[in-house]
Order: structure tokens, then C-alpha cells, then sequence
């Protein structure tokens, strides 16, 4: 994995990986032997090759399929009840497994934790979970990407693309993730020009084709004439959109194929590197930290190529943008910034840089977004 | 270009939405009022769309053809309501579970054979531009309408008239009114039933074809989201009523509507409440349209569900 | 319905003096012929997988073990089974008065969030007070939802089947206005929930297993309801109401009574699955108590004949395929909607020997002679 000084200055990130588990006062694992045999669960919450989130993953967990001495299994359309613990468990008992990625974020409380309490060898690793070293187990690790840079690097082209100035998003439930998606692919555009809003119209599941393509056609109703969206799956939105006209900013994976003509660019998730990185480590002996979290300069998330369509200026300008956020230390949500409601967010001088946990708690919109969370 | 309607918005959305939403409701309520006509009920249309939905467009992404895929997945349909139709002819068989067991067939086999396709793209169905005059592209993309919903609002006036004025429609009619009477008349009730479920079936399949194909038009596990239990509900509603169905399906696909069309507007807390409008709105009508003294004015009498 | 009148007679011809080893014939219909159908089921599916290049063996030897194979297994299967058999209640009881409603997902996901919303008010109590407090609160709230489909049907004949399934859809959008809007938890972040219920307001697990105690008060109710059916007037009433409404009627039965009471009954069962979902399993409530158990109770009902007593064994069939599940995909590369294939074909095989009731000889007393 890649130990280059970009990386090195995030010290909660994806240079732990390779073994510098002394951070922050987190407990210091013992070094465990080296392994030459280890079996990996992947659970999903939906279909693993749904154009989205789970695809993502799987991708994630086919790249692992080459290590030698590593095993995945994988089991898909698992829902948050009772039956991922018994899927975990049975992942356990029936497969060997001693690494566990259960993917979907409602795993976590109250399945993921019973489960480490019971099974404590076994390590279980979950994306975008919240781990506190007070509150949770030390065999529960989490990890996600910030990839509401992402999202703030479609804001900017699609702030050079949009002629209406108005922008549009499709998103599932106003949770912090997808907040902080929202109002980073809103203060993108309004980097290019302040004057941008951006319409968001909450569909309330997380994967509903019909809903999500009419909650796409409101938005070009609306006058939307870029639009990207949070969803499990992001095909319908991509591809209503793209027959309405408008341009499209991908999510979770490359859906460029499915719009090639209107496919600006998009925020895709990297998790093969991430996974990679984790299970070289794990064969190698070396701890993987309980936090983990990463960027674009830490391969955790990465742009798709842009679009035939993006203008040269657009494409210099989220050249440049990349480059900034590149170095590190990049601030979306920094003062002045008020919520929709008037509310202050940050005072002039005051920003939330990218690692700031505090953005994972993120309850608002901000102004020129269009729409509330409840 | 200033594209803002303001409030239009949301007429404009509800018409779009209707002219969009409507189809599989339409379809699938065609087809099971000729089942249900004829005396027997088919709950299990919900599998038989979804069903229809992928082979549809399992057939034009291999053969670049979405009106071959149409053409299977009525045909996939028609299997269907003919094995539901011979199963429900044995005696004693409760055709509601027999429904309810084959949905679960329908979706099993559908998501079984169907992931191969959720990555590819298949063609669409064309649609024709009704709007051009109006010059206002939100009026134009509500009245871009395609072909199968003007299929499904002729085969409505159709079906309307061929109940009421062929010899086809008296024997369905007939045998669903008494097997009885069918019997005295020398008609055999066991096979029209099959035959109308069978035809229900295929109704249904194109229904599904037209999710996957036309709108939203893409294959996945999600693709349905009860449109066929729905469809059957408004059976009811419209009274097993051709014509009616078409109006339901439509006041249906308009309020689906209207959720995210308030979103755009600005009418944004509550979305959930908004999004339950066309349920609340169909049992309103039905309790207001109900009456505990008779049966329902139109009801088939050898069905088992009014009975 | 039909049937339930011919079951009735056939009981009372039995208790008339008949020997028994007709008696045991009649009795033995109702178990080989289902047991015959399964297995008929089973190798259909067999031949299915066979066109697919897998083996059955293979598949049907993993279904034991991730099944039924180990104390693992049963555990799996019977944590599984608990909610399912209370969904399966809400359907046979109206089933018994000729009633289809197979809107139960409404009222489980309903009790859920009126045990979760209760449970953050009694946040202090002690368990013995808050669990049946929380309990009363669920049954109470999927009774008066599934009971309200039985007045509509009952006071504005409003057909049961569809407002059933219209007021799920309208109470899981109920459900999501609630947990993630007023009661939402500020702390529940990515998976909006109510606040997490305490210690004390968390069912455990029975003693020596890893089940809660959702499975024993599940049996207990289909035990209690077939009491109820078998051996109670009320029972007994609703038996006549369910063959011939009209007749019911006529000889003064309280039928507008016995609806809403079979009802409401109900949709107290399907209550109590939400409170245990709640209080056992999410410590919260949000929307994964909408996990269709309302409608697999469905099929189990139809399967077991609306029989109190056959709920139980058709639960822990149904649970310990969907056990198998994960082990399927992972063993033989086959998709999750495997199970849901074999399902299908194990139903239609079932609901099929429908047909074969009174068909066979050795089954039917009043044949051995002739």
C-alpha cells in the first residue's frame, strides 16, 4: 500500500494500515503471528451487483479472491434484523471465518456489537460505523471513505455545466451521510458560483426504482439540469435523468456506461485498495485500527474519468479543486455558512476540515439547498 | 431560459406521473378483471410482473429488441395464469393461497434467472411526443407517451365493449356469475377460467415489460414495488369495470405522484404521509364506495374473494 | 370454509361410536397427505436444480445441516420461526370467519413502534412493570389496526383482503414518519431509530439458548388460539359464521361480534411479534421491523390450514429454509433467490394436495367396505 507523505500527515487513516497502530491512545493490539490461511465474510444488504453501494463492496471483495491463503465468502440481500446475526454466526461456525465485513450501516447497533461480544477472536470490520474505543469492543473495527469530497468535486463541474443554475439530487433518507453528500455537491456549484441552489427530494428507501425515477422527473421539472443522487442503487436515476436531458454526476460506482453523452463525473467508492490494504495487513500480522477513515489522497474514494461533455474551463477548475483536496486538510463546510433555516453552521474563520468526525453527525442543509430533513 | 412554473409544477407532475406510473397498474388490472370476470382471482400477478419485467428484458438485451422482450413476457405471463388456472380447477384447491404461492414462484424464478441482467443495458420502448406545441419541456416530458399505455387505454374501451356486447364477454360473464348456469348452458366453466386466467397472466407479463423496459427501464430485484397486489386492489375499486380500471390506474399513478412533486415545490416535511396518498386514497374510496346490506354492485358471484 | 364445516361433520361422525383405527385413518389424511406433498415439492425443486447442473443432494444435505443439523442450526431456525408464528395467527384466526387479511406486516410494524415509543416514556421502570406494559401497548395497537379491517368489513362491508394490504403499505409509511421524524433519536444518526430501550426493557433470551422469549409465548399463543378455536362456544361459533355467514345469522350468532373479536385477536399476535422485534432483537424501533414477516405469515397460515396447532411445524419448515440461505449461496455458488425458488414449488406442491383430500381410500372410513 501506498506510504507516500500525502497519506502519512492523516494519521487516522490508511497509513495505520500498514502498521503504525500506536495513534490517538487506542489501545495497542498485541502482534499477532503471521497467517497463511484466513477466511473473509462480505455480508450485503442487497443485491451485489446492483450498479451501487453493494457493488461496491463486492467489487471490493472480489479483488481480495487473488491473495493467496485468503477465502471470501459472501452472502447478499441480508436484511438488519435477526438474520445477519445468524448469518454472521453461521459465517463463523460453517466457513471459519475470523474477519467479518458486514457492509450496511444498520448492522452495526445492535447486531455487529452482540455478536463481537460473543464471538470476541473474531474481527469484525464495518463500513461508516461510528466506533468509540469507550463505548464499543476492540474486535469491532470501522471504516468509510469521505466521499462527500466526492460529491463536492460533482458539485464543482456541475456548477460550470448547469445553465439553469439550479442542480438536483435524489436521495434516500436524510441521514448524515447523505446530508453531507447533499450540501457538499451544493457548496461544489456554489464554489463556481454562489448563486447555484440545489433541489433534494428524499425518496424514503433506500432502493425504490419507480420512486426514484419520478422523484428525477420532479427534479427536471423543477428546472434541475444537473443531478447526481444518494440511493443503494443509482441506475434509475442515472439513466431517467440522462433521457430527460440533463447531465448526471455518478455515485457509489462508475455509471458512466449507462450515459456516456451526459456522465460528468462521478464519486465512486475505492474499496478494493481499502480491503486489499486491511487483509495484507491481517495475513501479515499487523493490526487493523478501529478507525479508519479515508479520502481521495488515501485511495478510499476516487473520481470517475470526466464526461465528453465537461467544458475545458470545468474540467481545469475540478482539476485544480482535486489537487487542493488532494493535499489534505480540505474544508467544505467552513464560515460563513449558515443551514436553510438561518441557523450558523460556522462562523467566518471557522471550518470543518474533511477528518473532522463532527461532519458524521452532520443534521442540516445548508442555504440554497432546497428541501428539510424531516 | 427560465424553465420555473412555480405551482404548475405539480398539476403538470400529476399528469405526468399518471401517464408514467399508470401502465403496470393498467395491464395488470385488465387482465385480472377478465380473470376475476370469469369467477376466479389471481393474487399471484405480483410474480407474474415481476417475472414479465425480467424475461422482457432479459429477451431485448439479447436480441436488441424490446417489443420481442414485450412478446415473452406476455407469453412468460400467459404460462403462468394458465398453470394458476389449471391448478385452481382441481377441486377443494383455495385459489387466494394457490396465488399468493405462485407470486412466490414467480419472484423466486424471476430473481433466479434475472441476474445476469441487472448489469446490461436493454433498448427502450419507444414513446410518442404529444407536446411539442406547448413549448414548455416540463408539459412536453409529461406528455411523451408510450405506445404501450395507449395500448393498454384502447384494449380498456376494448375489453369494455367486448364484455358488454360480444359473445365472449356473455361467457365470461356467465361463468363467472354461476358455474351453474354456465353448466345449463353447456359451457364448460373449468376451461374458460384457465383460459381468462391465462390471458389475465399475459396481461401482466407485459405490465412488467413495461417497468423494465419503458419506465423506470431497468431489471433489478427492486424493480416492483407491490404494482401487481396493487393492481389487484384496483379491481375492486374500479368494480370490474374495463374502463374504470383505466381511471383508477390512472388516479393511482397520479398520486404516486404527487410526493415528490410537493418535494420539488417546496412542501417537503411529512414526505412519507404524502408518499402513503394513493393507498389512503384508494381505501377512502372503497369505504365510501362499500355497502354492508349487498354485495358489491358488479361482482362476479363465483368469486371467492366478494363472496 | 367449505372445508371447515366438512371437518366439523367428519368430527362428529367420528365421535359416533367409529373404532380407531378409522379414527386414526381420518386423522392420518391430514398429516401424510402434506408430508407427501413436501417431498413431492422437494424432488420437483430436485429436478429443478438438476437443470442447473447442481446436485440436490448437495443442496438438500446443506439444508439439513444450516437447518436443522446442529443445536447451532435450531437455534438459527427457531429465532427465525418466532415472529413468523405470531404473522401466521393474524391470518388464521380471521381465516376461521372466511376472512383474508393479509395485512399483518401492518400491525407488527405498528406494535413495534408502540413498544419502542412506550418503552423511551417508561424509560425508568423496572422490567416486570415496562415488558408488559410494552407488550399490552403492541397487542393494543396491531388490535385495533387489524380489528379496524374487521369493522370496515363488518360495518361498511369494505372487502378485508385489500384494506388489509392497503393499511400495511399506509402503516409502514406510518412507521417511517414516526422514527424518523418525531421520535427519532438525534444519536441514531445513519439508521434513524427511536431512542435505545434500557436493560430492563429488553426481552432476553430464555435460559440455556439463545432464543428470546418471543418463541415460547409465540407457541404458548398458538396453543392458547387453538384452545380458543377447538374448544370454546366462541370457538365453536365461529366455526358455523366461517361455513355460512347467512346461516350464522339466522340462528343468532353474534357474527359482527365474532369478527371484530377474531380480528382484533389477531392483530394482537401480530402486535406482540412487533414488541418482541422491538424489546428482543433491534433495542429500538425503526424500519427494520418491516422485514415481511407479515406476509411469509401468510403462506404459513394457507399451509397449515389455518390450524393453530400446524402453524408451529410449518414456521420451523419455513424458517429452517431460510436458515439454509446463507449457506446455499456460499457452499454452491447458487443466487439468495434460491430458497425463495424452492419455496415457491414446496407451496404450489402443498396447496396442490389440497385436491387429494377424501381422494384415497385408506384415508376414508366410509370407503373400506365398498
Amino acid at each position: 500500500m501506498s506510504t507516500s507523505s500525502l497519506s502519512r500527515r492523516h494519521f487516522l487513516m490508511g497509513t495505520a494500515l500498514a502498521g503504525s497502530a500506536a495513534f490517538l491512545g487506542l489501545p495497542r493490539m498485541a502482534r499477532a503471528e503471521a497467517l497463511d490461511k484466513l477466511t473473509v465474510g462480505f455480508i450485503y444488504v442487497g443485491p451485489k451487483d446492483d450498479y451501487g453501494y453493494n457493488q461496491a463492496h463486492a467489487e471490493g471483495a472480489a479483488a481480495l479472491k487473488s491473495i493467496p491463503g485468503v477465502t471470501v465468502v459472501e452472502e447478499e440481500n441480508v436484511p438488519e434484523t435477526i438474520d445477519v446475526q445468524k448469518t454472521m454466526e453461521s459465517m463463523i461456525n460453517f466457513d471459519g471465518a475470523t474477519l467479518l465485513f458486514p457492509t450496511s450501516f444498520g448492522y452495526f447497533d445492535p447486531h455487529i456489537l452482540e455478536m463481537a461480544a460473543k464471538y470476541p477472536d473474531v474481527r469484525f470490520e464495518h463500513a461508516g460505523g461510528m466506533w468509540q474505543a469507550d463505548k464499543h469492543p476492540t474486535n469491532v473495527g470501522s471504516y468509510f471513505g469521505y466521499i462527500g469530497m466526492g460529491q463536492y468535486l460533482n458539485g464543482v463541474v456541475a456548477g460550470h455545466m448547469t445553465k439553469t443554475k439550479k442542480i438536483g439530487f435524489v436521495a434516500a433518507k436524510p441521514i448524515p451521510q447523505v446530508l453531507l453528500n447533499v450540501n457538499s455537491f451544493l457548496l461544489g456549484a456554489r464554489s463556481v458560483d454562489p448563486t447555484i441552489t440545489c433541489q433534494v427530494i428524499f425518496t424514503g428507501e433506500w432502493s425504490l426504482a419507480v420512486k426514484e425515477a419520478e422523484a428525477t422527473n420532479a427534479l427536471c421539472d423543477a428546472g434541475c439540469d444537473v443531478i447526481t443522487c444518494h440511493v443503494d442503487s443509482p441506475k434509475v436515476v442515472i439513466e431517467t435523468a440522462a433521457g430527460r436531458g440533463a447531465y448526471v454526476c455518478g455515485y457509489h460506482a462508475n455509471q458512466s456506461s449507462l450515459a456516456p453523452d451526459k456522465y460528468l463525473t462521478g464519486a465512486e467508492w475505492n474499496w478494493s485498495k481499502v480491503y486489499t490494504d486491511m487483509i495484507t495487513a491481517t495475513m501479515a500480522g499487523e493490526p487493523i485500527p478501529n478507525f479508519v477513515r479515508g479520502g481521495l489522497a488515501e485511495g478510499f474514494i476516487k473520481m470517475s474519468p470526466l464526461g465528453p461533455a465537461v467544458t475545458p474551463e470545468a474540467k481545469a477548475d475540478f482539476e485544480a479543486k482535486q489537487a487542493e483536496i488532494l493535499k489534505g486538510g480540505f474544508a467544505v463546510i467552513k464560515g460563513p455558512l449558515k443551514d436553510n433555516k438561518g441557523n450558523v453552521i460556522a462562523a467566518e474563520g471557522e471550518a470543518f476540515v474533511e477528518t473532522d468526525v463532527k461532519l458524521e453527525s452532520m443534521d442540516y442543509l445548508v442555504e440554497g439547498v432546497l428541501g428539510s430533513t424531516s | 431560459m427560465d424553465n420555473d412554473i412555480g405551482l404548475w409544477a405539480i398539476p403538470i407532475a400529476i399528469l405526468g406521473g399518471a401517464i408514467r406510473v399508470s401502465t403496470p397498474f393498467l395491464f395488470v388490472s385488465l387482465g385480472e378483471v377478465l380473470t376475476e370476470r370469469s369467477g376466479r382471482i389471481n393474487l399471484g400477478l405480483e410474480g407474474t410482473l415481476v417475472f414479465g419485467a425480467m424475461s422482457g428484458y432479459a429477451v431485448a438485451c439479447l436480441t436488441g429488441s424490446a417489443w420481442a422482450g414485450v412478446a415473452v413476457a406476455a407469453l412468460a405471463g400467459a404460462v403462468f395464469g394458465l398453470v394458476h388456472g389449471l391448478i385452481c380447477s382441481l377441486p377443494k384447491v383455495n385459489d387466494i393461497a394457490i396465488g399468493i404461492a405462485m407470486m412466490l414462484l414467480g419472484m423466486g424464478l424471476a430473481f433466479y434467472f434475472g441476474k445476469p441482467f441487472i448489469q446490461p443495458v436493454a433498448p427502450d420502448l419507444p414513446s410518442i411526443p404529444f407536446g411539442g406545441w406547448s413549448g414548455l419541456p416540463q408539459l412536453e416530458a409529461a406528455l411523451n407517451v408510450n405506445v404501450l399505455f395507449l395500448i393498454g387505454a384502447a384494449l380498456s374501451v376494448f375489453f369494455w365493449w367486448m364484455l358488454r356486447s360480444t359473445r365472449i364477454g356473455l361467457i365470461l360473464r356467465v361463468v363467472g356469475d354461476s358455474t351453474d348456469a354456465a353448466r345449463a348452458m353447456g359451457l364448460r366453466p373449468a376451461i374458460i377460467r384457465t383460459l381468462a386466467t391465462g390471458a389475465g397472466g399475459a396481461m401482466a407479463g407485459v405490465g412488467g415489460a413495461y417497468l423494465s423496459l419503458y419506465y423506470p427501464g431497468s431489471w433489478n430485484e427492486g424493480i416492483s414495488s407491490g404494482q401487481g397486489l396493487m393492481a389487484v386492489a384496483l379491481v375492486i375499486f374500479a368494480r370490474w369495470n374495463p374502463i374504470a380500471c383505466f381511471f383508477a390506474a390512472l388516479l393511482f399513478g397520479g398520486a404516486g405522484a404527487l410526493g415528490p412533486a410537493l418535494q420539488s415545490v417546496g412542501v417537503s416535511s411529512g414526505y412519507y404521509l404524502f408518499y402513503a396518498a394513493p393507498y389512503v386514497l384508494t381505501l377512502g374510496v372503497m369505504i365510501a364506495i362499500s355497502s354492508p346490506s349487498r354485495a358489491m354492485t358488479g361482482a362476479p358471484g363465483e368469486l371467492s374473494l366478494t363472496k | 370454509m367449505a372445508d371447515v364445516t366438512a371437518m366439523v361433520q367428519a368430527g362428529a361422525r367420528a365421535g359416533a361410536g367409529e373404532g380407531w383405527r378409522a379414527a386414526l385413518a381420518r386423522k392420518s389424511e391430514a398429516v401424510v397427505l402434506p408430508v407427501g406433498a413436501l417431498l413431492a415439492g422437494l424432488a420437483i425443486f430436485g429436478f429443478f436444480l438438476m437443470t442447473q447442473g447442481k446436485s440436490p443432494a448437495e443442496f438438500y444435505g446443506l439444508v439439513y445441516k444450516a437447518g436443522f443439523g446442529s443445536w447451532f442450526s435450531w437455534q438459527n431456525t427457531l429465532s427465525r420461526a418466532a415472529p413468523l408464528l405470531f404473522a401466521a395467527l393474524c391470518v388464521a384466526l380471521p381465516a376461521r370467519l372466511g376472512l383474508v387479511v393479509i395485512g399483518g406486516e401492518g400491525a407488527i410494524v405498528l406494535g413495534g413502534v408502540a413498544a419502542g415509543a412506550l418503552g423511551v416514556v417508561l424509560s425508568g421502570a423496572s422490567s416486570w412493570v415496562g415488558l408488559p406494559l410494552m407488550a399490552l401497548a403492541a397487542a393494543l395497537v396491531g388490535g385495533l389496526w387489524i380489528g379496524t379491517v374487521g369493522a370496515l368489513r363488518h360495518y361498511r362491508g369494505v372487502n378485508e383482503t385489500i384494506a388489509s394490504l392497503l393499511m400495511s403499505y399506509i402503516a409502514i409509511a406510518l412507521m417511517n414518519h414516526i422514527v424518523e421524524g418525531p421520535l427519532r433519536d438525534p444519536a441514531s444518526l445513519n439508521k434513524p431509530s427511536t431512542a435505545p430501550l434500557p436493560d430492563a426493557l429488553r426481552v432476553g433470551n430464555i435460559p440455556g439458548a439463545e432464543l428470546h422469549w418471543g418463541l415460547p409465548v409465540g407457541i404458548l399463543c398458538c396453543i392458547l388460539s387453538w384452545a380458543l378455536i377447538d374448544r370454546t362456544t366462541w370457538g365453536f361459533a365461529a366455526r358455523i359464521a366461517g361455513g355460512n355467514v347467512r346461516a350464522a345469522q339466522v340462528q343468532g350468532l353474534p357474527v359482527g361480534r365474532l369478527i371484530l373479536g377474531f380480528t382484533a385477536l389477531g392483530g394482537a399476535f401480530a402486535g406482540l411479534a412487533g414488541f418482541f422485534e422491538t424489546s428482543a432483537v433491534l433495542g429500538s424501533a425503526n424500519a427494520s421491523l418491516a422485514a415481511g414477516y407479515g406476509f411469509t405469515g401468510i403462506l404459513i397460515a394457507f399451509l397449515a390450514r389455518h390450524n393453530p396447532l400446524a402453524i408451529i411445524p410449518v414456521a420451523c419448515l419455513l424458517a429452517g429454509f431460510e436458515a439454509s440461505s446463507g449457506l446455499i449461496q456460499r457452499r454452491m455458488d447458487l443466487p439468495d433467490a434460491t430458497v425463495l425458488v424452492l419455496q415457491g414449488f414446496v407451496f404450489v406442491a402443498i396447496l396442490l394436495s389440497d385436491a387429494l383430500y377424501g381422494r384415497f381410500k385408506i384415508f376414508t372410513p366410509e370407503r373400506w367396505r365398498t
